[in-house]
């Protein structure tokens, strides 16, 4: 078990021809994660090749995310699209199903994601991010950019807001290991919270303790800390970075 | 990046937004010209700093004629509110208001969906407001695909009561200002006080406008919104670098990729610090999470522009950025700063590459350079070795 992804999940990545698309492509390959396409409208019914320990793997480029499901049975995508093309990205995931969306770009107008995250609610569709890290169950599937050799698989739960922060708690923990470790991203208007991930380790029989890391800036974390408090019956360790930052 | 009010009034005319007319000064003469630009009769010179509370720290003042104009601005220009020296006036045309009312629409990361608040009872501090009198200040969502529409001015007109023989005016005015907050990528847009004036007309007179540099890449001409005045020279060419810095008052530079982890860092350092004679992190610098050699470079750069730095703490973790890059970049730095380059460096590196990472930068053996096992450690050998320059 894991939360939001598993062994079973099959991996689309939206800008995988990219150069960051190719080289996180790359890496979530090498750690396991089973990728079965990338969209690209412009390269479509071409395949692309990624080294894969001694030899190589051919991953075929569709031209829409719809086709994409339709032919692999994907259930996850990945977003590694420039901001002024990010929403456009995630609509069309959320238009053809994809149970989860994981949108790693920096720097989408925050109306654009309100108005994705409008949508989504609507088709019952997760979204993770945007602005984020990813989602690594390690051992099983690594959809994101979390460097997969920090540590391997365990009974830690970790939701964190940030990014390297995530890296370095793994690295803490890593003598523990991990049932799955998400960063939900920084952003104003995020599509997983931590009171989502706090509800679904709650949930996985796998999880034994939970570590939830914030960011000063909003209240997600006093929310998060009363949710707990209600409904959390895991140990849970919570850090948040700021103490000694400047007001502003 | 919060807009000055004459600015917001500035984009609230070019949506149709009823506003008053409103000239910029920075001098008392120039405050005296707007007054008679604007007719010569009851003026408002009103300081424009980016807080509130303006009016009672006397930053808002009549002026019956442009002479006290003049007066009024000498009073107001170098005044000092809540930190904000005033540098700029806006000289108003006055208005006879008959009722304050009071409207927002922003950004409810809680729901993650848009939220307008409006009130009849307007002209006092709305956070007041919503704790003295909460059922006075209606609240109603709004869907961020589509706005404020006219139905959906009409709902929050209705909730707030406001009366029926302007309501469809207000409304009007409602809509308009959901453009203003779609149109401009808006994060926040703020009205208080809306009047009805003695003449019946609905005015927006003073307005707050936040907006979101995420969409900058769509709205080229924010950039000349932007006060170049207020920014500190080190924060200035931090962010020609696109680098996230704040300075601080501290010795112990510090340089992160990633917010979270670059505040963490201040918390680390500033707890080694009290070890080490009460040294703290003189800044924030965050390289970002796919930092480049370049953009190391330029981060040093910067922190060693500043003259109360005594050491730096380089605390990476790589994620996207791999550590050979961050080793390179400083390596590199380095070299290019040459002998400007004269305070420690304390490096820390994880993740990512990172026996490349420490093998390029021992292979370098510069003499400046301490590698550090653990953040810790790093934070607390940056630390000593501020102290000790101190």
């Amino acid at each position: 078990m894991a939360i939001f992804i598993n062994a079973d999940s099959k991996v689309i990545v939206q800008g995988m021809t990219g150069s960051e698309g190719t080289k996180h492509t790359t890496r979530m390959l090498a750690s396991g994660t089973t990728i079965v396409g990338g969209v690209n409208p412009r390269k479509a019914g071409t395949t692309q090749t990624f080294p894969l320990g001694e030899g190589t793997r051919d991953i075929p480029v569709f031209g829409t995310v719809a086709e994409a499901v339709e032919t692999t049975g994907a259930n996850v995508s990945v977003i590694f699209v420039p901001p002024a093309f990010t929403k456009a990205a995630v609509v069309e995931a959320i238009e053809a199903q994809v149970p989860l969306v994981v949108i790693i770009t920096e720097g989408v107008p925050v109306a654009d994601t309100a108005e994705f995250f409008a949508l989504a609610a609507e088709k019952g569709v997760r979204l993770i991010g945007p602005n984020c890290p990813g989602i690594i169950s390690p051992g099983k599937s690594n959809v994101g950019i979390i460097p997969a050799d920090i540590t391997g698989p365990g009974k830690i739960g970790l939701v964190s807001k940030s990014g390297t922060l995530t890296y370095q708690m793994m690295y803490e923990l890593r003598d523990f290991g991990f049932s799955t470790a998400i960063g939900i991203g920084g952003d104003p208007v995020i599509g997983t919270t931590h009171i989502d991930a706090l509800e679904a380790f709650e949930a996985d029989p796998e999880t034994e303790a939970i570590v939830m890391i914030g960011e000063i800036g909003g209240d997600a974390e006093e929310r998060a800390a009363e949710y707990i408090k209600q409904h959390v019956t895991k140990p849970v360790v919570g850090y948040v970075a700021g103490f000694t930052a400047p007001e502003g | 990046m919060d807009l000055f009010e004459y600015q917001a009034r500035d984009v609230f005319e070019k949506y149709g937004v009823p506003v008053l007319r409103g000239i910029v000064a920075r001098s008392p003469q120039e405050a005296r010209a707007a007054a008679e630009q604007l007719g010569g009769g009851t003026v408002v010179v009103k300081a424009q700093v980016k807080t509130g509370g303006r009016g009672k720290a006397g930053g808002v003042k009549l002026a019956h004629s442009p002479d006290e104009a003049a007066a009024r601005a000498e009073e107001i220009l170098g005044l000092d509110i809540k930190g904000h020296v005033v540098q700029t006036l806006m000289i108003a045309e006055g208005a006879k208001i008959a009722e304050e009312f009071y409207f927002s629409l922003l950004l409810d990361r809680a729901n993650r969906s848009l939220l307008a608040m409006a009130s009849v009872e307007g002209g006092m501090e709305i956070e007041q407001l919503a704790v003295e009198r909460p059922e006075a200040l209606a609240k109603v969502q709004v869907d961020p695909r589509t706005g404020i529409d006219a139905a959906k001015a009409a709902e929050i007109v209705a909730a707030a009561g406001f009366d029926a023989s302007i309501a469809d005016e207000v409304a009007a005015v409602l809509v308009k200002l959901g453009e203003v907050y779609r149109g401009e990528d808006a994060t926040l847009v703020e009205v208080n006080p809306l009047v009805r004036t003695e003449d019946g007309a609905i005015v927006a007179l003073d307005g707050k406008v936040t907006l979101d540099d995420n969409a900058a890449f769509r709205h080229p001409e924010h950039a000349a919104l932007e006060d170049a005045a207020a920014t500190d020279p080190l924060e200035a060419k931090a962010k020609e670098n696109d680098l996230n810095y704040v300075k601080l008052d501290g010795s112990v530079g510090v340089i992160g990729n990633g917010a979270g982890l670059v505040m963490s860092t201040l918390d680390v350092v500033a707890y080694a610090g009290e070890k080490h004679g009460g040294v703290k992190p003189a800044n924030f610098l965050d390289i970002g999470g796919g930092a480049s050699a370049a953009v190391m470079a330029a981060g040093l750069d910067v922190i060693l522009g500043d003259e109360q730095v005594r050491s730096v703490f380089v605390n990476v973790f790589g994620g996207i950025t791999a550590c050979d890059e961050v080793a390179n970049g400083i390596v590199q730095a380095l070299a290019t700063l040459g002998d400007a380059a004269n305070k420690p460096l304390v490096v820390r590196l994880d993740g990512n590459n990172v026996e490349e990472g420490r093998r390029i930068l021992a292979e370098a053996n510069h003499p400046l350079v301490t590698l550090a096992e653990t953040m810790d450690g790093g934070a607390d050998k940056a630390a000593e070795l501020a102290n000790a320059a101190a």
